[in-house]
Parts: C-alpha cells; structure tokens; sequence
C-alpha cells in the first residue's frame, strides 16, 4: 500500500485550516499512517500543530524556505519523499505553481483539484473532478503504481478537528535548494473607493450582466435600496475591467459576509462561492441548470437585465 | 524575443449548454462549439505586447488535429507570426503529461527565450506548464498576472489567495502560465483571420518531434477520465415562481424579513 504525505501549507506560523482535510483525505486513500510534511524556516509551532493532526510530521527547516517559494519547495519535497507515494495538497495557488512540477519529477500520475475519494482499487485512486464550472462531474481512475500527487479541493472532506493525533515529529534535511526563480514580496492590493467588506447587501453580478452599459443596473438597484448596499461582483467582470478589482468576491478577492448577497447572472464556481461567508445567498440566473442554485438560499431563473430594473422600479415605488 | 505560446481549442462555456448523452456517460457533444481557451487569449497578448516592445517573434502551438487550425489562424490574427499543429493519432487520449511530453518536443526543436500558456483550460487541472517546465528543467511560475521585461530575467507577479500579488525574479528561458486579467486581448475581426488564412502551418507529428508514441496518448495516459455523471443535487435552492411581478413580491418580503431592506 501506498505511503501518503500531505504538504501542509502555513502563514504567520499558523498551519493553514486544510492540514484537518488532509488526514481526512489520506485516511479514504490508505489504512496506513499519513505523514505531514511543513516547510519553513523557524517552524516548530507549526510542526507541532501538524503533530496535533497527522501521525508522522517531517519538518523541514531552512532558511531557503522562509517564503513558500513554490521551486525552492518543490526540490526539498524530491529530496524528502520517497518514489511510489501519494502526495495531498490542498488545491490553491501554492498546489498549482509547485504540484505538476513536482509529479514530473516524482515520476507520479498528477491530478489537481480533485471534490471526492471514490475508493481505490489496486494501484488505481479513483476520484471525482468537476467540469464546465460544476455543472456535470467526472469520475477519474489515477494509476498510483509510481506514486501520485494529488490537490484536494478545500471543503472536499469534513476536517477533522478531534486534534488527538499526538504524532511525532522529525527534521529532514532539505539539500541543495538553489533556485531560478526568487521571491521578491507580497504587494497588497489597492484599496478602492468602495470597501464591499461593509456592506449588509451586495449586490453582485457576473457574466449574466452582458454588456459594460449595464453595469448601470445594478448601480440602479443599490441606489434604490440605500446606504446599506454595495455593489460587486465576479471575476470575469473586473478582468473585462468593468469594475475595479476591489469589488471583486472570490478566493482571489474580498471576503466577504453581508446579510443579504445577491448573485446577479454568476454561475457560482467555487473560486467565487470561496468569497462568501455567510449571509442569505440569493442567486438570480437565466440558466435553471446554474450550479448557484445547488448552494443559494433563493432562487429565481430570470435575465437579471430585465430583472434588476424591475425590482428597481418597484422599491422605489414603495419609498 | 523568441516566445513561445501554448493553446488549446475547447468547448466555448459560453456558447453551450452541457448536458449528457443518452447513454449517461458523457457529455452531448455532437452540436458543441469550439473556440480558443479563454485564458490562451491572454497569453498570447501579452506575448504580442512583449515582441512590439522588443522585437521577435510570437509562436503559438497546440496539440490538436485539422480543427485546430482554426484556433491558431485566429491567434495568428490577433498577431502571432507563427503557428505550429502537433498532430499524431499517438497523441489521442493524452493526459497532461502525455500534451507536456508532446509540447516539450516542440520547445527542443525551437529556440525560445519564452513559453507561455494560459493558467487553466477546460479540465481546469493548469498542469500542463508545470509540468513542461519540469520536463525541461526550466524555471516556472503560475498563476501570472504581471511581468516586466529585465535583462536575461524578468520580474513577475502571481495572483495568489485575498487579492494580493507574490513578486518574483525569474531567469530565462522560462515557462509562465498567464492568467485572465494581466491585459486587454485584442479583438480580431473576420478581416483579420482573412489575412491568416494563406499562411502556411507546420504539422508536426510524434515522430518529427522525437516524442516515443507509448509516451503520450492513451497508452502513456495514467490519469483517464472513467466517465461523466450529474452530481447528486443538495437541498438545492428555494425557488422563487410565478410572474416576474409575484417573484418581486416575494423577494421583497424576503429582502425585509433578512435585513435588506
């Protein structure tokens, strides 16, 4: 049976909340003891945090590593893992600069971003990845025979919090960790006008607003509705520049947690739904298959373009 | 600078409804309709940019068969000089690292200071430059959505988690997937594909490139697809009926009753 290791990731010397996942997910793969792998320099709160979760810790402290640079990463993991194991990352912007990179080198099959463990049948991991932003499924058969490296999407498993595992940690030397590619700094982005964070209502729209005039809209409907609303939106809006990047929800935008959210024409993939923490999710799309309604609160299938004025219109006739 | 671009001809998401065959293993995909990778765009701007700044040359290559053209005539158009189709009935049923094995034989046969591809297509896996970084022991960075020109090396940002950007110093030759938002993709019009279309594409098949057919294509595949289904629903939405004026009604009661209104 396959060795498992799982890459944990950490900032500001906290492990990250998918290390809980993580033994989750290794546990559905192997009956086998998990090991945890940190990478850092200065790392013992983080190793013994990972100690909490995982059976086996290996740390690896170097200065080299003091900013997870995915290359840099990448060599002391080959040098730490031995050929014919699977390695679990959690699925996010560290796993995709440092994961299919490291399966070349591994010589192991590579799957990224996988929403389920179907089982494993002799040397084939079978699991589940989504397609066409989550409106069908498929089932994937990854041949583990030379190893595998393998991305769980964050939320895939129940974490588990229990924090009892009391294992064992151990130093692992890192080797030769020269690198092309350097790390600089983290920019923060600019602030912008609006902070959405504040907003009680977003209204919120995507690709499903068609067109740059009709952003207008939305606008319309926040005004409508007063100080307590904001207007944001999903991805592909600010990348058409739209909007400024600061209205942007998602996992690589705001965070956010207003009591009402209103999804205007967004289909709802995962980066975004990653940006909404709570609230009541209303989700107004044309296509009644939109993967949003699996997840919203309320539902209505219209085209927000003729929708939204109509609501407009009626607020403020109620004013 | 000599760049190389790595597309990919998909399903337009926006032009189709999925839904599954009758045999509820696959998706329909008789009347489906194909374009250029949305995040391919990107990259192949930025490549465009980057030669009208410097000089040199624009490559894009896809691993594909005759339908491919298609995508490389109207990158083409946008302004890349060069295309190149890697087309082998070796390489059907490749998994990413059986593409990565074909595109690296491409990048020995050419000279390039840059390979670019876009940060993810379809399958949303973003494994392929990665992996053809790794292949040729070839710095890499993901996720790019800013670079400025040095000299032998370049500073780049990558979009990471919360909005923020990580800044990194990269040597060339390198490989950088390009992701959505780093620049305005020009509009190529009908005119402009026109302009493309005598131009001579290269075929290059598994044997040109030096790639051992059990390599790539089904038979070096260890990631396969099994088959499509439709997740099991949650509880699912409570969805709002009747005439456009009844649904606002009730949104309405429903805004005021959670404090939106």
């Amino acid at each position: 049976m396959a060795q498992v290791f799982a890459y944990l990731n950490h900032k500001n010397g906290v492990l990250e909340d998918a290390a809980m996942e993580l033994i989750n997910a290794a546990k559905a793969i192997s009956s086998e003891p998990a090991t945890a792998i940190v990478c850092g320099s200065g790392i013992d709160a983080v190793a013994t945090a990972a100690a909490a979760i995982f059976p086996k810790v290996i740390k690896v402290d170097n200065a080299a590593l003091d900013y997870p640079n995915a290359e840099v990463v990448r060599k002391a993991l080959v040098n730490v893992i031995p050929a014919g194991s699977v390695v679990l990352f959690a699925h996010n912007t560290f796993s995709m600069d440092c994961a299919p990179g490291l399966s070349v080198k591994l010589n192991a099959s590579f799957v990224a971003d996988i929403v389920g463990i179907d089982g494993v049948d002799g040397s084939t991991l079978k699991v589940v990845r989504q397609e066409f932003g989550g409106v069908v499924s498929t089932h994937v058969g990854v041949d583990m025979s030379a190893g595998a490296v393998v991305a769980v999407r964050p939320g895939t498993f129940a974490p588990d919090e229990s924090k009892a595992a009391g294992g064992a940690v151990t130093a692992a030397d890192a080797g030769d960790l020269s690198a092309k590619r350097k790390f600089i700094e983290i920019v923060a982005p600019e602030a912008g006008d609006v902070d959405i964070t504040k907003a009680d209502i977003l209204v919120s729209i995507g690709r499903g607003i068609e067109d740059e005039e009709n952003i207008q809209l939305a606008m319309d409907l926040k005004e409508a509705i007063g100080n307590a609303a904001e207007v944001s939106c999903s991805r592909p809006i600010v990348d058409a520049k739209w909007l400024e990047a600061s209205r942007q929800v998602g996992t690589s935008g705001c965070t956010v947690k207003p009591k009402v959210y209103m999804a205007c024409g967004i289909s709802g993939s995962f980066q975004h739904l990653g940006g909404i923490k709570g609230g009541l999710l209303i989700a107004i799309n044309k296509n009644p298959n939109a993967p949003i309604f699996q997840v919203a609160n309320v539902g209505i299938v219209a085209n927000i373009v003729e929708f939204l004025p109509a609501l407009t219109e009626k607020i403020e006739e109620m004013k | 600078m000599e760049i190389l671009v790595c597309v990919k001809r998909v399903p337009d998401s926006a032009e189709n409804e999925i839904v599954m065959n009758s045999a509820g293993n696959d998706i329909e995909r008789d009347d489906l309709v194909y374009s250029v990778n949305e995040w391919d765009n990107y990259a192949v701007e930025e490549a465009i940019q980057i030669v009208e700044k410097v000089g040199g040359t624009v490559t894009v290559v896809t691993v594909g068969d005759a339908d491919a053209d298609e995508i490389l005539r109207r990158e083409m158009a946008m302004g890349a000089e060069k295309g190149l189709l890697l087309q082998d009935d070796a390489f059907e049923g490749s998994d990413c690292k059986g593409i990565a094995t074909a595109l690296k034989g491409a990048v020995e046969k050419g000279k390039y200071d840059l390979i670019f591809t876009g940060a993810q297509a379809d399958e949303g896996a973003g494994a392929v430059g990665g992996m053809l970084a790794a292949m040729l022991d070839l710095p890499y960075a993901s996720l790019v959505n800013k670079i400025e020109l040095g000299d032998g090396k370049l500073t780049i940002g990558r979009e990471i988690e919360g909005g923020n950007r990580e800044m990194n110093e990269i040597s060339m030759p390198c490989v950088l997937s390009i992701q959505t938002g780093i620049n305005e993709p020009r509009y190529v019009g009908i005119r402009g594909i026109r302009k493309v279309s005598g131009v001579e594409i290269p075929v290059m098949s598994a044997g040109d490139l030096g790639v051992d057919a059990g390599s790539v294509g089904a038979a070096g595949a260890k990631v396969k697809k099994i088959d499509y289904f439709v997740p099991e629903k949650g509880e699912g939405a409570e969805m709002l009926e009747g005439s456009t004026e009844e649904i606002i009604d009730k949104l309405i009661e429903i805004l005021k009753a959670n404090g939106g209104l």
